[in-house]
Protein backbone atom coordinates (compact mmCIF):
# COMPACT_ATOMS: atom_id res chain seq x y z
CA UNK A 1 0.00 0.00 0.00
CA UNK A 2 2.71 2.47 0.93
CA UNK A 3 4.54 1.18 -2.13
CA UNK A 4 2.18 3.17 -4.27
CA UNK A 5 2.59 6.24 -2.09
CA UNK A 6 6.35 6.28 -2.14
CA UNK A 7 6.57 5.18 -5.75
CA UNK A 8 4.43 8.14 -6.72
CA UNK A 9 6.51 10.46 -4.61
CA UNK A 10 9.67 9.56 -6.49
CA UNK A 11 8.20 9.98 -9.94
CA UNK A 12 9.46 12.77 -12.09
CA UNK A 13 7.22 15.67 -13.04
CA UNK A 14 3.55 14.74 -13.03
CA UNK A 15 1.66 15.25 -16.23
CA UNK A 16 -0.35 18.39 -16.09
CA UNK A 17 -4.05 17.52 -16.10
CA UNK A 18 -6.14 18.85 -18.94
CA UNK A 19 -7.82 22.18 -18.48
CA UNK A 20 -11.53 21.71 -17.91
CA UNK A 21 -13.73 24.50 -19.01
CA UNK A 22 -16.22 26.16 -16.68
CA UNK A 23 -16.59 25.83 -12.93
CA UNK A 24 -13.21 27.26 -12.02
CA UNK A 25 -14.26 27.15 -8.35
CA UNK A 26 -14.59 23.35 -8.25
CA UNK A 27 -10.92 22.50 -7.58
CA UNK A 28 -10.81 25.03 -4.74
CA UNK A 29 -13.90 23.51 -3.19
CA UNK A 30 -12.30 20.06 -3.39
CA UNK A 31 -9.04 21.06 -1.77
CA UNK A 32 -10.47 23.45 0.78
CA UNK A 33 -11.16 20.98 3.65
CA UNK A 34 -7.77 19.22 3.54
CA UNK A 35 -5.96 22.46 2.79
CA UNK A 36 -7.55 24.19 5.77
CA UNK A 37 -6.76 21.24 8.03
CA UNK A 38 -3.08 21.33 7.03
CA UNK A 39 -2.87 25.10 7.37
CA UNK A 40 -4.50 25.04 10.82
CA UNK A 41 -2.77 21.99 12.26
CA UNK A 42 0.54 21.85 10.38
CA UNK A 43 1.52 25.35 9.22
CA UNK A 44 0.00 27.46 11.99
CA UNK A 45 1.61 25.29 14.72
CA UNK A 46 5.02 25.92 13.13
CA UNK A 47 4.36 29.67 13.37
CA UNK A 48 3.35 29.22 17.01
CA UNK A 49 6.48 27.12 17.60
CA UNK A 50 8.56 30.02 16.28
CA UNK A 51 6.68 32.44 18.56
CA UNK A 52 7.04 30.18 21.60
CA UNK A 53 10.78 29.93 20.97
CA UNK A 54 11.02 33.72 21.46
CA UNK A 55 9.07 33.85 24.74
CA UNK A 56 10.65 35.17 27.90
CA UNK A 57 12.70 32.22 29.22
CA UNK A 58 12.06 33.20 32.85
CA UNK A 59 8.31 32.61 32.51
CA UNK A 60 6.64 29.29 33.32
CA UNK A 61 3.56 27.37 32.27
CA UNK A 62 1.66 28.33 35.44
CA UNK A 63 2.55 32.03 35.45
CA UNK A 64 2.30 32.37 31.69
CA UNK A 65 4.91 33.43 29.16
CA UNK A 66 5.50 36.95 27.90
CA UNK A 67 6.52 37.54 24.29
CA UNK A 68 9.84 39.32 24.63
CA UNK A 69 11.43 38.39 21.27
CA UNK A 70 14.19 36.65 23.20
CA UNK A 71 16.40 35.60 20.33
CA UNK A 72 18.96 34.73 22.99
CA UNK A 73 17.05 31.47 23.54
CA UNK A 74 18.65 30.11 20.39
CA UNK A 75 22.37 30.48 21.16
CA UNK A 76 21.64 29.34 24.69
CA UNK A 77 19.82 26.19 23.56
CA UNK A 78 22.41 25.45 20.91
CA UNK A 79 25.25 25.89 23.37
CA UNK A 80 23.66 23.57 25.91
CA UNK A 81 22.74 20.83 23.45
CA UNK A 82 25.15 21.09 20.50
CA UNK A 83 26.44 17.57 21.14
CA UNK A 84 22.94 16.16 21.01
CA UNK A 85 22.47 17.87 17.66
CA UNK A 86 25.75 16.58 16.29
CA UNK A 87 25.06 13.10 17.63
CA UNK A 88 21.60 13.06 15.98
CA UNK A 89 23.04 14.10 12.63
CA UNK A 90 25.94 11.66 12.96
CA UNK A 91 23.82 8.67 13.96
CA UNK A 92 21.27 9.46 11.24
CA UNK A 93 23.99 9.84 8.59
CA UNK A 94 25.66 6.53 9.50
CA UNK A 95 22.29 4.76 9.68
CA UNK A 96 21.29 6.18 6.29
CA UNK A 97 24.56 5.02 4.70
CA UNK A 98 24.09 1.50 6.08
CA UNK A 99 20.46 1.49 4.91
CA UNK A 100 21.65 2.37 1.41
CA UNK A 101 24.22 -0.46 1.43
CA UNK A 102 21.65 -2.99 2.65
CA UNK A 103 18.69 -1.60 0.76
CA UNK A 104 20.21 -1.38 -2.70
CA UNK A 105 20.84 -5.13 -3.22
CA UNK A 106 17.41 -5.92 -1.79
CA UNK A 107 15.64 -3.38 -4.01
CA UNK A 108 17.61 -4.58 -7.05
CA UNK A 109 16.86 -8.22 -6.30
CA UNK A 110 13.13 -7.50 -5.99
CA UNK A 111 13.06 -5.43 -9.19
CA UNK A 112 15.13 -7.69 -11.43
CA UNK A 113 15.78 -11.08 -9.87
CA UNK A 114 12.57 -12.03 -8.11
CA UNK A 115 10.50 -13.04 -11.13
CA UNK A 116 6.97 -13.93 -10.10
CA UNK A 117 7.86 -13.58 -6.40
CA UNK A 118 8.17 -9.82 -6.79
CA UNK A 119 4.93 -8.90 -5.03
CA UNK A 120 5.50 -11.34 -2.21
CA UNK A 121 8.95 -9.88 -1.55
CA UNK A 122 7.58 -6.32 -1.68
CA UNK A 123 4.99 -7.21 0.94
CA UNK A 124 7.87 -8.74 2.90
CA UNK A 125 9.62 -5.36 2.94
CA UNK A 126 6.64 -3.60 4.50
CA UNK A 127 5.60 -6.58 6.66
CA UNK A 128 7.64 -5.39 9.67
CA UNK A 129 5.34 -2.35 9.75
CA UNK A 130 2.46 -4.70 10.48
CA UNK A 131 3.51 -4.83 14.13
CA UNK A 132 4.07 -1.77 16.22
CA UNK A 133 7.26 0.30 15.95
CA UNK A 134 7.76 0.18 19.72
CA UNK A 135 7.23 -3.59 19.96
CA UNK A 136 9.73 -4.21 17.14
CA UNK A 137 12.30 -1.99 18.83
CA UNK A 138 11.75 -3.79 22.13
CA UNK A 139 12.31 -7.08 20.29
CA UNK A 140 15.81 -5.81 19.46
CA UNK A 141 16.34 -5.45 23.19
CA UNK A 142 15.87 -9.21 23.39
CA UNK A 143 18.09 -9.91 20.37
CA UNK A 144 20.92 -7.68 21.62
CA UNK A 145 20.49 -8.77 25.22
CA UNK A 146 23.62 -9.41 27.33
CA UNK A 147 22.52 -13.03 27.78
CA UNK A 148 21.46 -13.57 24.19
CA UNK A 149 23.14 -15.88 21.66
CA UNK A 150 24.25 -12.95 19.48
CA UNK A 151 26.28 -11.25 22.20
CA UNK A 152 27.63 -14.62 23.31
CA UNK A 153 28.84 -15.40 19.78
CA UNK A 154 30.43 -11.98 19.36
CA UNK A 155 32.16 -12.34 22.74
CA UNK A 156 33.62 -15.69 21.72
CA UNK A 157 34.95 -14.05 18.58
CA UNK A 158 36.32 -11.14 20.68
CA UNK A 159 34.43 -8.68 18.52
CA UNK A 160 32.95 -6.69 21.38
CA UNK A 161 34.41 -3.77 23.33
CA UNK A 162 35.82 -3.91 26.85
CA UNK A 163 32.48 -4.18 28.67
CA UNK A 164 31.31 -6.92 26.29
CA UNK A 165 27.91 -5.35 25.66
CA UNK A 166 25.87 -4.49 22.58
CA UNK A 167 22.79 -3.08 24.26
CA UNK A 168 23.18 0.47 25.59
CA UNK A 169 25.90 1.35 23.06
CA UNK A 170 25.87 3.71 20.05
CA UNK A 171 26.03 0.59 17.86
CA UNK A 172 22.71 -0.61 19.25
CA UNK A 173 21.03 2.76 18.66
CA UNK A 174 22.33 3.04 15.09
CA UNK A 175 21.32 -0.55 14.42
CA UNK A 176 17.82 0.24 15.68
CA UNK A 177 17.63 3.26 13.37
CA UNK A 178 18.82 1.17 10.41
CA UNK A 179 16.25 -1.48 11.14
CA UNK A 180 13.30 0.84 11.65
CA UNK A 181 13.87 3.01 8.59
CA UNK A 182 15.24 0.47 6.09
CA UNK A 183 11.87 0.00 4.30
CA UNK A 184 11.79 3.77 3.61
CA UNK A 185 15.04 3.28 1.71
CA UNK A 186 14.07 0.10 -0.12
CA UNK A 187 10.71 1.24 -1.53
CA UNK A 188 11.84 4.35 -3.45
CA UNK A 189 14.96 2.48 -4.62
CA UNK A 190 12.72 -0.29 -5.89
CA UNK A 191 10.39 2.19 -7.62
CA UNK A 192 13.32 3.67 -9.48
CA UNK A 193 15.19 0.41 -10.25
CA UNK A 194 12.00 -1.18 -11.52
CA UNK A 195 11.89 1.34 -14.36
CA UNK A 196 15.48 0.54 -15.31
CA UNK A 197 15.56 -0.86 -18.84
CA UNK A 198 17.51 -4.13 -18.80
CA UNK A 199 18.56 -3.55 -22.40
CA UNK A 200 20.73 -0.64 -21.27
CA UNK A 201 22.69 -3.05 -19.08
CA UNK A 202 23.04 -5.48 -21.99
CA UNK A 203 24.20 -2.61 -24.18
CA UNK A 204 26.85 -1.69 -21.62
CA UNK A 205 27.99 -5.30 -21.57
CA UNK A 206 28.11 -5.44 -25.38
CA UNK A 207 30.34 -2.38 -25.28
CA UNK A 208 32.79 -4.30 -23.08
CA UNK A 209 31.87 -2.71 -19.74
CA UNK A 210 32.42 -5.18 -16.89
CA UNK A 211 29.70 -5.63 -14.25
CA UNK A 212 31.43 -3.15 -11.93
CA UNK A 213 31.73 -0.34 -14.41
CA UNK A 214 28.21 -1.06 -15.73
CA UNK A 215 26.96 -0.54 -12.19
CA UNK A 216 28.84 2.73 -11.65
CA UNK A 217 28.21 4.16 -15.10
CA UNK A 218 24.69 2.93 -15.91
CA UNK A 219 22.70 1.39 -13.06
CA UNK A 220 23.61 3.81 -10.27
CA UNK A 221 23.19 7.07 -12.25
CA UNK A 222 19.82 5.91 -13.58
CA UNK A 223 18.62 5.05 -10.07
CA UNK A 224 19.69 8.39 -8.56
CA UNK A 225 16.11 9.69 -8.03
CA UNK A 226 15.47 6.59 -5.92
CA UNK A 227 18.74 7.00 -4.04
CA UNK A 228 17.97 10.64 -3.23
CA UNK A 229 14.35 9.98 -2.22
CA UNK A 230 15.39 6.96 -0.15
CA UNK A 231 18.20 8.71 1.70
CA UNK A 232 15.91 11.64 2.53
CA UNK A 233 13.03 9.43 3.66
CA UNK A 234 15.50 7.60 5.93
CA UNK A 235 17.61 10.52 7.12
CA UNK A 236 14.77 12.89 8.08
CA UNK A 237 12.87 10.59 10.46
CA UNK A 238 16.12 9.11 11.80
CA UNK A 239 17.42 12.55 12.80
CA UNK A 240 14.27 13.34 14.77
CA UNK A 241 13.81 9.87 16.26
CA UNK A 242 14.31 9.33 19.96
CA UNK A 243 12.62 5.98 20.52
CA UNK A 244 15.71 3.97 19.54
CA UNK A 245 18.02 6.09 21.71
CA UNK A 246 15.62 5.73 24.65
CA UNK A 247 14.98 1.99 24.36
CA UNK A 248 18.30 0.67 23.02
CA UNK A 249 20.70 3.30 24.39
CA UNK A 250 21.41 5.21 27.58
CA UNK A 251 21.45 8.96 28.29
CA UNK A 252 24.97 8.91 26.79
CA UNK A 253 23.37 8.08 23.43
CA UNK A 254 20.48 10.55 23.73
CA UNK A 255 19.62 12.40 20.55
CA UNK A 256 18.06 15.83 20.12
CA UNK A 257 14.56 14.31 20.11
CA UNK A 258 15.06 13.01 23.64
CA UNK A 259 16.00 16.54 24.76
CA UNK A 260 13.02 18.15 23.02
CA UNK A 261 10.66 15.57 24.47
CA UNK A 262 11.85 16.07 28.03
CA UNK A 263 12.09 19.87 27.70
CA UNK A 264 8.43 20.00 26.59
CA UNK A 265 6.93 17.25 28.72
CA UNK A 266 9.14 16.89 31.80
CA UNK A 267 11.08 20.10 32.41
CA UNK A 268 8.26 22.23 30.92
CA UNK A 269 10.79 24.75 29.61
CA UNK A 270 8.71 25.76 26.62
CA UNK A 271 10.85 28.56 25.14
CA UNK A 272 13.97 26.41 25.11
CA UNK A 273 12.08 23.33 23.87
CA UNK A 274 10.54 25.33 21.05
CA UNK A 275 13.90 26.83 20.11
CA UNK A 276 15.44 23.35 19.89
CA UNK A 277 12.54 22.02 17.85
CA UNK A 278 12.69 24.96 15.48
CA UNK A 279 16.46 24.52 15.10
CA UNK A 280 15.95 20.85 14.26
CA UNK A 281 13.46 21.77 11.56
CA UNK A 282 15.89 24.35 10.16
CA UNK A 283 18.83 21.94 10.18
CA UNK A 284 16.82 19.21 8.45
CA UNK A 285 15.51 21.62 5.80
CA UNK A 286 19.03 22.92 5.20
CA UNK A 287 20.45 19.41 4.82
CA UNK A 288 17.62 18.42 2.47
CA UNK A 289 18.01 21.56 0.38
CA UNK A 290 21.79 21.31 0.01
CA UNK A 291 21.65 17.58 -0.67
CA UNK A 292 18.97 17.85 -3.32
CA UNK A 293 20.81 20.75 -4.97
CA UNK A 294 24.11 18.90 -5.06
CA UNK A 295 22.66 15.66 -6.36
CA UNK A 296 20.85 17.59 -9.09
CA UNK A 297 17.47 15.96 -8.62
CA UNK A 298 15.28 18.93 -7.75
CA UNK A 299 12.29 17.48 -9.52
CA UNK A 300 11.61 14.98 -6.76
CA UNK A 301 10.49 17.86 -4.57
CA UNK B 1 26.92 -17.97 -8.79
CA UNK B 2 27.78 -14.38 -9.59
CA UNK B 3 24.33 -13.86 -11.04
CA UNK B 4 22.82 -14.98 -7.78
CA UNK B 5 24.73 -12.98 -5.21
CA UNK B 6 22.35 -10.00 -5.48
CA UNK B 7 19.39 -12.25 -4.80
CA UNK B 8 21.12 -13.97 -1.89
CA UNK B 9 22.15 -10.64 -0.33
CA UNK B 10 18.64 -9.32 -0.82
CA UNK B 11 17.08 -12.33 0.87
CA UNK B 12 19.49 -12.02 3.80
CA UNK B 13 18.44 -8.37 4.25
CA UNK B 14 14.81 -9.47 4.12
CA UNK B 15 15.55 -12.06 6.81
CA UNK B 16 17.03 -9.28 8.95
CA UNK B 17 13.79 -7.31 8.52
CA UNK B 18 11.81 -10.31 9.73
CA UNK B 19 14.03 -11.25 12.67
CA UNK B 20 12.22 -9.09 15.28
CA UNK B 21 8.85 -10.41 14.09
CA UNK B 22 9.99 -13.97 14.91
CA UNK B 23 11.23 -12.72 18.28
CA UNK B 24 7.92 -10.99 19.05
CA UNK B 25 6.02 -14.15 18.11
CA UNK B 26 8.32 -16.27 20.30
CA UNK B 27 8.06 -13.86 23.23
CA UNK B 28 4.28 -14.01 23.06
CA UNK B 29 4.69 -17.60 24.36
CA UNK B 30 7.17 -16.58 27.03
CA UNK B 31 6.78 -16.71 30.77
CA UNK B 32 9.38 -14.10 31.76
CA UNK B 33 11.58 -14.68 34.79
CA UNK B 34 11.01 -11.15 36.06
CA UNK B 35 9.09 -8.04 35.06
CA UNK B 36 12.13 -6.31 33.63
CA UNK B 37 13.58 -9.30 31.78
CA UNK B 38 13.53 -9.30 27.98
CA UNK B 39 14.94 -12.85 27.68
CA UNK B 40 13.03 -16.00 26.78
CA UNK B 41 12.54 -17.99 29.97
CA UNK B 42 9.84 -20.66 29.75
CA UNK B 43 7.14 -21.66 27.25
CA UNK B 44 3.54 -20.91 28.18
CA UNK B 45 0.15 -20.48 26.51
CA UNK B 46 -1.17 -18.25 29.32
CA UNK B 47 -0.53 -14.99 27.45
CA UNK B 48 -2.66 -16.08 24.50
CA UNK B 49 -5.35 -17.53 26.77
CA UNK B 50 -5.58 -14.30 28.70
CA UNK B 51 -4.47 -11.45 26.43
CA UNK B 52 -6.19 -8.74 28.46
CA UNK B 53 -4.51 -9.83 31.68
CA UNK B 54 -2.51 -6.69 32.39
CA UNK B 55 -4.94 -4.07 33.69
CA UNK B 56 -5.60 -1.37 31.18
CA UNK B 57 -3.77 -2.70 28.12
CA UNK B 58 -6.90 -3.72 26.21
CA UNK B 59 -8.53 -0.37 27.03
CA UNK B 60 -5.54 1.27 25.37
CA UNK B 61 -5.87 -1.01 22.32
CA UNK B 62 -9.57 -0.16 22.08
CA UNK B 63 -8.85 3.57 22.35
CA UNK B 64 -6.19 3.31 19.63
CA UNK B 65 -8.66 1.53 17.33
CA UNK B 66 -11.30 4.24 17.95
CA UNK B 67 -8.80 7.01 17.24
CA UNK B 68 -7.43 5.26 14.15
CA UNK B 69 -10.94 4.67 12.74
CA UNK B 70 -11.96 8.30 13.22
CA UNK B 71 -8.69 9.70 11.90
CA UNK B 72 -8.80 7.34 8.91
CA UNK B 73 -12.36 8.29 8.03
CA UNK B 74 -11.67 12.04 8.13
CA UNK B 75 -8.25 11.85 6.46
CA UNK B 76 -9.50 9.56 3.68
CA UNK B 77 -12.42 11.84 2.79
CA UNK B 78 -10.37 15.06 2.92
CA UNK B 79 -7.37 13.52 1.16
CA UNK B 80 -9.43 11.94 -1.63
CA UNK B 81 -11.16 15.24 -2.40
CA UNK B 82 -7.81 16.97 -2.59
CA UNK B 83 -6.34 14.21 -4.76
CA UNK B 84 -9.17 14.73 -7.27
CA UNK B 85 -8.48 18.45 -7.32
CA UNK B 86 -4.77 17.89 -7.95
CA UNK B 87 -5.10 15.08 -10.49
CA UNK B 88 -8.07 16.38 -12.46
CA UNK B 89 -7.90 20.14 -12.41
CA UNK B 90 -5.51 22.87 -13.33
CA UNK B 91 -5.71 25.85 -11.04
CA UNK B 92 -3.72 28.66 -9.57
CA UNK B 93 -1.95 27.56 -6.39
CA UNK B 94 -1.21 23.99 -7.49
CA UNK B 95 2.46 24.26 -6.56
CA UNK B 96 1.67 25.75 -3.17
CA UNK B 97 -0.81 22.92 -2.54
CA UNK B 98 1.75 20.29 -3.55
CA UNK B 99 4.24 21.87 -1.15
CA UNK B 100 1.66 21.83 1.66
CA UNK B 101 1.18 18.08 1.00
CA UNK B 102 4.90 17.36 0.82
CA UNK B 103 6.02 19.30 3.89
CA UNK B 104 4.40 17.12 6.60
CA UNK B 105 6.09 14.07 5.04
CA UNK B 106 9.49 15.84 5.17
CA UNK B 107 9.22 17.17 8.71
CA UNK B 108 10.52 15.15 11.66
CA UNK B 109 7.66 13.89 13.81
CA UNK B 110 9.10 15.45 16.92
CA UNK B 111 8.84 18.90 15.29
CA UNK B 112 5.22 18.34 14.19
CA UNK B 113 4.23 16.96 17.58
CA UNK B 114 5.89 19.71 19.59
CA UNK B 115 4.62 22.55 17.40
CA UNK B 116 1.06 21.27 17.66
CA UNK B 117 1.50 21.11 21.43
CA UNK B 118 2.76 24.72 21.41
CA UNK B 119 -0.38 25.73 19.49
CA UNK B 120 -2.77 23.84 21.78
CA UNK B 121 -1.14 25.27 24.89
CA UNK B 122 -1.14 28.82 23.50
CA UNK B 123 -4.80 28.43 22.53
CA UNK B 124 -5.77 26.99 25.90
CA UNK B 125 -7.03 23.74 24.32
CA UNK B 126 -7.08 20.87 26.81
CA UNK B 127 -5.23 17.82 25.52
CA UNK B 128 -6.93 14.46 25.15
CA UNK B 129 -8.75 12.14 22.76
CA UNK B 130 -9.75 14.85 20.27
CA UNK B 131 -6.39 16.57 20.07
CA UNK B 132 -4.89 13.18 19.19
CA UNK B 133 -7.50 12.67 16.44
CA UNK B 134 -6.78 16.12 15.03
CA UNK B 135 -3.04 15.42 15.00
CA UNK B 136 -3.45 12.01 13.37
CA UNK B 137 -5.67 13.37 10.60
CA UNK B 138 -3.00 16.01 9.94
CA UNK B 139 -0.19 13.53 9.25
CA UNK B 140 -2.41 10.96 7.47
CA UNK B 141 -3.89 13.39 4.92
CA UNK B 142 -0.66 13.75 2.93
CA UNK B 143 -0.28 10.00 2.52
CA UNK B 144 -3.90 9.68 1.39
CA UNK B 145 -3.46 12.43 -1.20
CA UNK B 146 -0.28 10.88 -2.61
CA UNK B 147 -1.75 7.36 -2.77
CA UNK B 148 -5.10 8.32 -4.34
CA UNK B 149 -3.44 10.75 -6.73
CA UNK B 150 -1.13 7.98 -7.97
CA UNK B 151 -4.15 5.78 -8.67
CA UNK B 152 -5.97 8.60 -10.48
CA UNK B 153 -2.91 9.35 -12.59
CA UNK B 154 -2.82 5.71 -13.71
CA UNK B 155 -6.44 5.64 -14.90
CA UNK B 156 -7.16 5.43 -18.60
CA UNK B 157 -9.09 8.64 -19.40
CA UNK B 158 -10.67 6.90 -22.40
CA UNK B 159 -12.89 4.84 -20.06
CA UNK B 160 -14.58 8.00 -18.80
CA UNK B 161 -14.78 9.43 -22.30
CA UNK B 162 -16.44 6.21 -23.47
CA UNK B 163 -19.05 6.49 -20.70
CA UNK B 164 -19.80 10.07 -21.69
CA UNK B 165 -20.06 9.04 -25.35
CA UNK B 166 -22.65 6.49 -24.26
CA UNK B 167 -24.73 9.32 -22.81
CA UNK B 168 -23.80 8.87 -19.16
CA UNK B 169 -24.12 12.18 -17.33
CA UNK B 170 -21.23 13.63 -15.39
CA UNK B 171 -22.42 12.25 -12.04
CA UNK B 172 -23.30 8.90 -13.50
CA UNK B 173 -19.84 8.64 -15.03
CA UNK B 174 -18.31 9.54 -11.69
CA UNK B 175 -20.32 7.00 -9.66
CA UNK B 176 -20.29 4.11 -12.10
CA UNK B 177 -16.87 4.46 -13.73
CA UNK B 178 -14.44 6.77 -11.93
CA UNK B 179 -15.22 5.88 -8.31
CA UNK B 180 -15.08 2.08 -8.77
CA UNK B 181 -11.79 2.43 -10.65
CA UNK B 182 -10.23 4.64 -7.95
CA UNK B 183 -11.65 2.54 -5.10
CA UNK B 184 -8.56 0.30 -4.68
CA UNK B 185 -6.43 3.42 -4.24
CA UNK B 186 -8.83 4.80 -1.64
CA UNK B 187 -8.89 1.49 0.23
CA UNK B 188 -5.09 1.34 0.20
CA UNK B 189 -4.92 4.91 1.47
CA UNK B 190 -7.39 4.13 4.27
CA UNK B 191 -5.41 1.04 5.34
CA UNK B 192 -2.21 3.06 5.32
CA UNK B 193 -3.85 5.82 7.41
CA UNK B 194 -5.18 3.30 9.88
CA UNK B 195 -1.80 1.69 10.42
CA UNK B 196 0.02 5.06 10.65
CA UNK B 197 -2.48 6.30 13.22
CA UNK B 198 -2.64 3.09 15.23
CA UNK B 199 1.14 2.90 15.49
CA UNK B 200 1.96 6.56 16.08
CA UNK B 201 3.86 7.31 19.24
CA UNK B 202 5.88 10.53 18.94
CA UNK B 203 3.14 12.97 17.84
CA UNK B 204 0.62 11.30 20.15
CA UNK B 205 3.01 11.57 23.09
CA UNK B 206 3.05 15.36 22.74
CA UNK B 207 -0.70 15.84 22.33
CA UNK B 208 -2.47 13.14 24.33
CA UNK B 209 -2.58 14.66 27.82
CA UNK B 210 -3.71 11.77 30.00
CA UNK B 211 -5.25 9.75 27.15
CA UNK B 212 -3.41 6.42 26.80
CA UNK B 213 -3.20 4.85 23.35
CA UNK B 214 -1.63 1.43 22.79
CA UNK B 215 1.83 2.79 21.82
CA UNK B 216 1.66 5.11 24.85
CA UNK B 217 0.85 2.08 26.99
CA UNK B 218 3.83 0.14 25.60
CA UNK B 219 6.12 3.13 26.16
CA UNK B 220 4.99 3.45 29.77
CA UNK B 221 5.28 -0.28 30.31
CA UNK B 222 8.82 -0.27 28.91
CA UNK B 223 9.87 1.77 31.94
CA UNK B 224 8.03 -0.40 34.49
CA UNK B 225 8.41 -3.82 32.87
CA UNK B 226 6.69 -5.12 29.75
CA UNK B 227 3.86 -7.62 30.27
CA UNK B 228 4.34 -10.52 27.79
CA UNK B 229 0.78 -9.94 26.51
CA UNK B 230 2.10 -6.92 24.61
CA UNK B 231 3.78 -9.43 22.30
CA UNK B 232 0.46 -11.25 21.85
CA UNK B 233 -1.05 -7.99 20.57
CA UNK B 234 2.02 -7.43 18.36
CA UNK B 235 1.77 -10.92 16.87
CA UNK B 236 -1.99 -10.66 16.40
CA UNK B 237 -1.60 -7.30 14.61
CA UNK B 238 0.94 -8.88 12.28
CA UNK B 239 -1.30 -11.86 11.51
CA UNK B 240 -4.37 -9.67 10.88
CA UNK B 241 -2.40 -7.44 8.50
CA UNK B 242 -1.07 -10.48 6.60
CA UNK B 243 -4.63 -11.80 6.32
CA UNK B 244 -5.84 -8.47 4.90
CA UNK B 245 -3.03 -8.45 2.33
CA UNK B 246 -3.69 -12.06 1.29
CA UNK B 247 -7.43 -11.42 1.05
CA UNK B 248 -6.80 -8.32 -1.06
CA UNK B 249 -4.56 -10.31 -3.38
CA UNK B 250 -7.18 -13.05 -3.79
CA UNK B 251 -9.86 -10.48 -4.62
CA UNK B 252 -7.52 -8.89 -7.18
CA UNK B 253 -6.77 -12.23 -8.82
CA UNK B 254 -10.49 -13.14 -8.99
CA UNK B 255 -11.23 -9.82 -10.66
CA UNK B 256 -8.44 -10.21 -13.12
CA UNK B 257 -9.51 -13.75 -14.02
Amino acid sequence: MSVAAIGAGTGSKQNEPPQKTGRAWLPYLLLLPAGLWLLLFFALPLVQLGATSLYDPTGSLSTGYAMTWSFGNYPEALDAYKWHFLRSLGYAAVATAICLLLGYPLAYAIAHRAGRWKNVLLVGVIAPFFTSFLIRTLAWKTILSDNGPLVEALRTLHLLGADGRLLATPTAVIMGLVYNFLPFMVLPLYASLERLDQRLLEAAGDLYAGPVSTFWKVTLPLSMPGVVAGTLLTFIPATGDYINAELLGTPREYMIGNVIDSAFLVRLDYPQAAALSFLLMAVVLLVVFVYVRRSGTEEIL
Amino acid sequence: MRRHWVLVTGLLVLLYLFLPIFVVAALSFNEPSSRLSYDFHRFTLDNWANPCGPGDMCDAVGRSIEIALLATLIATVLGTLMAFALARHRFRGRDATNLLIFMPMATPEVVMGSSLLALFVAGGVSLGFWTVVVAHVMFCVSFVVVTVKARLAGLDPRLEEAAMDLYAGEWQTFYRITLPLVAPGIVAAALLSFSLSFDDFIITNFNSGTTVTFPMYVWGAAQRGIPPQVNVIGTAMFLIAVLIVVAGEIINRRRAA
